[in-house]
């Protein structure tokens, strides 16, 4: 693994809700041009962990640092502001809006109106969205509306990019095809995605991070994880047995 | 913007030929309902776009004819007075807005909140029967209201308006913000703005500052209301802490819920149809008004609960929809009936 400088790191990261500890003091490092999945069972606490980093939670204690600069006491849309893209877990989209002008929504955010109007364009061909550019998003196909707030994350040019179960409710083709684009985004930013389908995670992934009650349990290539017993056990132990 | 302006156009036209057709007391009236419009205007740009449920909108409507009669008693001027009317509702915003969503009030809350600053108002306002409360030269009045000076030319404050000359403010201003507020909608701000009312979250996360976008909506739905106040205490003579009644909150609600959010022009339509219902409901006194206007909102949220104008939209696109349709259904059947025709020669042959 290539290390170059890190882009993320937390520190002891903790967040409770009332008694129960969804994440316990996690110390994670991202460095750039990496592209690191996050696992783990149900309730591990890795999407818990992903809202910390994108400020939909505020994390009981710990801190956050993004390229030094520290973004624990921050705004969502100031951690946006730093250049980092956002997916979320369930699809966060404009529903009362067309295809076309969500994405424009994005890209609008970072440049003037021409230059919106033909980054929009290009990102619609790009993701193949021209077909449902003026539809309303509210009446697309979940996997459609995932697809449309990838377009939203890829148009702002992110160099940190944060997605939470991308190919949630996505069909082989489409998740295929998304797997696709990840890696195509991969060449210009460092990636973080929370996945539960390890078909997907095969597909894209470099590096892993798996999580267990809350912690941090290993971190490594998929190979090693995969074949390693503890790790088989507590999240891939179901199906090889 | 092609429809803004024809609905600009046909306010024009309504202007120049009102005061022609009807008599003088009609004008006065008019007046009122404009100004009432401006209000439900408003209402429509915040709540109908921003998606900020604001309940007390009348707040910054009676601030602005409070501001106005006690600036214009004061200094003797109305351009001025009007211009401190919009600046203080404006600035009550403001402080208001800060507070409700830099402390990221929600939406229920919210609406409590600013319903019970207008009750607030409505009781402290009453209490100021005294000849101790005055400011300048004002006496409050408390709920007996103070009375309005009535608009002058900006360059002789000795030439009082006409009703009929108010009357021509009045739409025009209405005209004007009805414009400015389209236009609004249709920039980069506004349609921000649109987007924070569909889903807050993901404004936030494209690296929008919803809190101020939100707070600077509010402040221009507050300077559209104050100016409606100002030609409201204008239409009527007076002002009254009536104005911050719960009765006109709830009213300024439902004129939105009838003529439909997400569009300028329905709720100022609800607004005028509401008023001139009331007006005519006041010269009958077999059912109770608010008995009626209750009715018309259930009727409303259940069976219309876009309001009249999106569902009126809807409706026609649909129809169109539909001819586009048959047109087409029409050119296949004659094409299908010709080869048929065709096939019969052949057979003939």
């Amino acid at each position: 693994m290539s290390k170059g400088e890190i882009v993320l790191e937390t520190r002891n990261l903790s967040m409770h809700f009332g008694g129960v500890q969804a994440v316990d003091s996690v110390n994670f490092t991202l460095w750039e041009n990496e592209l690191r999945c996050l696992i783990g069972p149900n309730g591990a606490g890795k999407s818990t962990f992903f809202k910390c980093l994108t400020k939909q939670l505020r994390p009981t204690s710990g801190e956050i640092m993004i390229r030094n600069v520290q973004v624990t006491g921050l705004q969502p849309h100031e951690v946006a502001s730093l250049g980092v893209g956002i997916k979320t877990q369930v699809p966060s989209v404009f529903d009362g809006l067309s295809t076309q002008e969500n994405i424009w929504l994005s890209a609008r955010r970072w440049h003037d109106a021409m230059q919106a109007h033909r980054l929009t364009s290009e990102t619609l061909e790009r993701l193949e969205l021209g077909r449902i550019r003026d539809k309303i998003v509210g009446r697309l196909a979940h996997g459609e509306r995932q697809w449309v707030e990838l377009g939203m994350v890829v148009v702002s040019e992110p160099w940190l990019v944060l997605l939470d179960e991308p190919t949630a409710g996505m069909t082989y083709e489409e998740t295929v095809r998304t797997a696709d684009l990840i890696r195509v985004m991969n060449e210009t930013a460092t990636l973080i995605v929370v996945e539960h389908d390890m078909q997907f995670i095969r597909m894209i992934s470099k590096s892993v991070t798996l999580f267990h009650e809350g912690k941090i349990l290993m971190e490594d290539t998929l190979e090693k994880i995969s074949s390693d017993p503890l790790a088989r056990e507590i999240y891939l132990g179901h199906r090889s047995n | 913007m092609r429809g803004t302006f024809t609905i600009a156009a046909l306010g024009v036209l309504f202007m120049v030929l009102a005061p022609s057709v009807l008599e003088l007391f009609a004008i006065i009236n008019l007046t009122t309902a404009i100004a009432l419009a401006m209000l439900a205007l408003s209402l429509a740009l915040i709540w109908g776009y921003g998606g900020i449920l604001c309940f007390g909108q009348t707040a910054f409507f009676g601030v602005g004819a409070y501001a106005y009669t006690v600036a214009a008693i004061n200094t003797g001027d109305a351009a001025t007075a009007i211009l401190i009317a919009v600046v203080v509702a404006v600035v009550f915003a403001a402080v208001l807005g800060y507070f409700m969503f830099y402390g990221r009030i929600s939406d229920v809350y919210l609406a409590v909140i600013t319903l019970t600053v207008s009750l607030i108002l409505y009781s402290l306002i009453r209490r100021t029967s005294g000849p101790e409360y005055k400011i300048g030269d004002a006496l409050l009045g408390g709920f007996n209201g103070v009375t309005s000076p009535p608009l002058n030319l900006p360059w002789d404050r000795t030439f009082l308006l006409f009703p009929e000359h108010v009357f021509y403010v009045a739409m025009a201003l209405l005209i004007i913000v009805y414009v400015f507020t389209a236009w609004l909608v249709r920039t980069k701000f506004g349609r921000v703005i649109v987007s924070i009312k569909e889903n807050e979250l993901r404004a936030e996360l494209l690296g929008y500052d919803i809190r101020h976008y939100k707070l600077f909506i509010f402040m221009i739905g507050a300077a559209i209301a104050g100016l409606g106040g100002v030609l409201f205490c204008n239409g009527v003579g007076r002002v009254t802490p009536d104005v911050f009644s719960l009765y006109n909150s709830a009213l300024t609600i439902i004129w939105v819920i009838v003529g439909g959010r997400g569009t300028l022009i329905g709720p100022m339509l609800g607004a005028f149809g509401i008023f001139y219902l009331v007006s005519a409901l006041g010269t009958q006194s077999t059912i109770n008004n608010n008995l009626i206007l209750g009715f018309i909102l259930i009727v409303f949220v259940l069976a219309i609960p876009k309001g009249l104008v999106p569902t009126v939209g809807d409706w026609m696109i649909v129809r169109k929809e539909r001819r586009i349709q048959q047109a087409r259904e029409r050119r296949v059947r004659t094409k299908r009936t010709r080869s048929s025709a065709r096939v019969t020669e052949v057979g003939n042959e």
